[in-house]
């Protein structure tokens, strides 16, 4: 008897643990931390301060999810990644979302298995030149010397923008953003190329940010967006409507300060659907009602985390141009919550 | 009294297996066979299944698939619009350009160093034991990064080299006649190039130059030619005793008939100058090379300057003094009678050292010198997401690499080695 019981025990562990193994939310929740892949370090999308602090843009959603998952936006173990190591990372298991300014694309969401489940950033790929050298425009570049990030969407652009234009460069192939700025500021590269939004982080940090002007050609689109492993839906949906949720919640005006006031129900069938007071939308993915909640708790809403991060009155200085929501004449649109 | 048990039973038991030292020794190679083979069946049955859970295959052909992605430093032609496999051979060749290379300078430099570790003086001696220490006890990707700091850091840019309108003058100067120029990104050098040219063969590999093959031929038969003139003199010596002054009928076969043919072709060299951004005309190397080409060959030299030191010390004393009482010089002594005994012993580990520089050589990354793991093992795998493919490939290619240089280093071997008869 008690030798069945033994074994029935241990049949049923064996089992839970191979059901465990192919969930991510429940391997998050027993973990208590979110593995969240990063930038090694982009100031305004991601960047670890004196104290060892990630805060940026793409942090701000590895914590709305932490939130929305585990309840504590603190619960977040920053995986710094480089354009060659993040999609190994992901697909390994070592990392259980990738927030990396990475560009969504047919390849990767299809060949490389994994999900794309959203934009958080619609971008594409400029040049960043010295003003001292006079160039007004990228086709000026003719024999350049540019530099560039090995393993992203950027190098194949850059090899396809100046084959179309006829032209000439010399890469010098980097590894990491921080590289690419130290050749480029020593001069080993006269022109820079990464997404627009990466060389406006980047030249905020330079010293001398005035004298480097980034060149009017944007000559692709990149939609940045948080990415899972293929095969997982559950995780996939718990990530795509956390950032859905921050995106509607500019939308319909919650924001950090009015959220708590919001969350007690509103006129508003939609905002109440969102901040479960109606319906039973978080139970659909497996988490509870209030994890819209959190997850907007944890930074507020899209719009303050742009502001706060690489908006206007930040020294990123971006302006939210394609980034807007469409009903500001901008990209951002969500599928409604019901 | 005959006995009939006296005969014992020559029946086979089990448990000899592990009692009997007959067969114990097979029982222990059967057993560790057939736990390695379940190792490797775990693994490679694992790796399927892993594979199959992420929903991918495993085949090559993303290797025919348009590359897409430009390389900075290649030695055949290529374009984007090549296949990820010609990308993975710039790579190799790059690979194999700068470890041959590193292994020649690290081999001259290690046998100097070795020999003047040993000097007599005591400075020299020091100073050689100093560089030794200092180069093998720091890891050779800092020897490496720091080579590329020094060349980026203190080098001018090559916009430094325009003339400013204002003054007349530019801030950097070219050296040796305006034709080399050192820059931030790259060494500008002149570049030969033939008037008359033969033309080229073209091969899919890259097209060969007929003048180089013309130039080659005749650097050959110079060689050839310089031998027997050698060995004539060897000859005569035998004969009269004396030999007969060569070195000006050497360096005549060496150097007439080659500049003739440069002459003939047309050849000449064409200086670098600064057009736009760079510098056109000449060649530039780049500095990611050159630093990889330093930190390799410095940090080997030490190593083979330890070797070759072992490899004199192993001689014994008396061949040296046997050598002065014959009348040959300190120099004449090292070169024919104690450095072609101490092959024996330098060779075998030198051969460790060779494999060691070509596998260093995948460092290149960290200087951004596009080798097979810049290529293949980093664009590549990243923009195909192969990387159980492109791993396994590269670790093909390195160990293919690594035992052909193996083999012909122990060919080399056995031709130096002690003969005994």
């Amino acid at each position: 008897m008690k030798k069945s019981v033994f074994l029935g025990t241990l049949a049923v562990a064996a089992l839970a643990g191979g059901i465990a193994g192919a969930s991510t939310l429940d391997d998050v929740k027993a973990r208590g931390e979110l593995n969240c892949g990063v930038n090694t370090g982009l100031v305004g999308f991601a960047a670890p301060d004196a104290n060892g602090n990630w805060s940026g843009f793409d942090v701000a959603l590895c914590k709305a999810v932490a939130a929305a998952v585990l309840g504590d936006p603190a619960k977040v173990k920053y995986v710094p990644t480089t354009g060659q190591t993040r999609f190994t990372a992901l697909a390994s298991g070592e990392i259980d979302m990738l927030a990396r300014n990475s560009t969504w694309t047919f390849s990767r969401d299809t060949d490389l298995k994994l999900d794309f489940v959203g934009v958080n950033y619609y971008d594409g790929q400029g040049f960043m030149v010295r003003k001292e050298s006079g160039i007004t425009s990228a086709k000026e570049l003719d024999g350049a010397s540019v530099c560039i990030q090995t393993g992203t969407t950027t190098e194949l652009n850059l090899a396809d923008y100046f084959k179309a234009n006829n032209i000439t460069y010399q890469p010098i192939t980097i590894d990491s953003n921080a590289e690419g700025e130290q050749q480029y500021l020593a001069g080993a590269c006269d022109a820079y190329t990464t997404d627009a939004s990466g060389l406006a982080a980047t030249r905020a940090a330079f010293a001398d940010p005035e004298n480097h002007i980034i060149l009017p050609e944007i000559i692709s689109k990149e939609p940045l967006g948080p990415a899972v492993r293929h095969g997982d839906n559950q995780w996939g949906d718990i990530v795509r409507w956390t950032l859905n949720a921050l995106i509607a919640a500019e939308e319909y005006g919650i924001t950090s300060a009015n959220i708590d006031e919001l969350a007690k129900g509103t006129e508003n069938p939609e905002i109440n659907r969102i901040l479960g007071v109606e319906g039973e939308l978080g139970k659909m993915t497996g988490l509870d009602n209030d994890w819209a909640v959190r997850a907007i708790k944890a930074g507020g809403n899209y719009g303050e985390i742009f502001a706060a991060t690489i908006g206007e009155s930040t020294p990123i200085g971006l302006a939210r141009g394609l980034n807007a929501q469409w009903t500001q004449g901008g990209l951002l649109y969500t599928p409604p919550f019901r | 009294m005959t006995s009939a048990s006296d005969v014992p039973e020559h029946r086979f038991r089990l448990s000899q297996l592990i009692y009997d030292t007959r067969y114990r020794s097979l029982t222990i190679q059967v057993v560790t066979l057939m736990l390695v083979m379940a190792g490797a069946g775990w693994l490679i049955d694992n790796t399927i299944q892993n594979l199959h859970q992420l929903g991918k295959d495993f085949n090559f052909s993303f290797l025919g698939n348009r590359a897409g992605y430009d390389i900075g430093q290649q030695l055949i032609p290529y374009t984007n619009d090549n296949t990820h496999a010609r990308a993975m051979l710039v790579g190799l060749l790059n690979t194999l350009w700068v470890s041959v290379l590193g292994c020649a300078t690290a081999t001259v430099l290690g046998v100097i160093i070795g020999v003047l570790r040993l000097s007599n003086n005591w400075l020299v001696g020091r100073l050689m034991t100093v560089y030794v220490e200092t180069f093998r006890n720091i890891p050779v990707l800092l020897w490496i990064l720091v080579s590329i700091a020094l060349l980026t850091e203190v080098t001018p840019s090559p916009r430094d080299y325009k003339i400013d309108a204002a003054t007349g003058a530019a801030k950097a100067e070219m050296i040796l006649f305006d034709s080399i120029a050192f820059t931030n990104r790259y060494t500008a050098i002149p570049a030969v190039r033939f008037e008359n040219s033969l033309g080229a063969i073209p091969t899919p590999l890259a097209p060969i130059s007929l003048n180089f093959l013309a130039l080659a031929a005749v650097l050959i038969a110079s060689v050839w030619a310089n031998r027997r003139l050698k060995a004539h003199a060897a000859r005569v010596q035998e004969t009269t005793g004396r030999r007969p002054v060569t070195w000006w009928k050497s360096l005549a076969l060496l150097t007439v008939p080659f500049l003739g043919v440069f002459v003939a072709l047309g050849g000449h060299l064409v200086e670098p100058a600064l057009k736009g951004f760079n510098f056109t005309g000449g060649m530039n190397v780049s500095n990611a090379f050159v630093a990889l080409w330093a930190g390799l060959s410095l940090y080997t030299a030490a190593f083979i300057a330890e070797i070759v030191r072992a490899g004199i010390l192993a001689i014994s004393k008396g061949q040296t003094e046997a050598a002065y009482a014959l009348g040959l010089r300190p120099n004449r002594t090292m070169s024919l009678v104690v450095l072609p005994q101490a092959l024996r012993v330098i060779v075998p580990p030198l051969i460790s050292q060779y494999l060691n520089l070509t596998k260093n050589s995948s460092l290149a990354i960290a200087v951004g010198y596009m080798d097979l793991r810049g290529t293949l093992g980093g664009i590549t795998l990243n923009q195909t997401g192969r990387e159980l493919e492109a791993i396994l490939l590269m670790m093909l290619i390195y160990l293919a690499v690594s035992l052909t240089i193996s083999g012909l280093m122990n060919l080399f071997n056995n031709a130096v080695k002690l003969k005994e008869r």
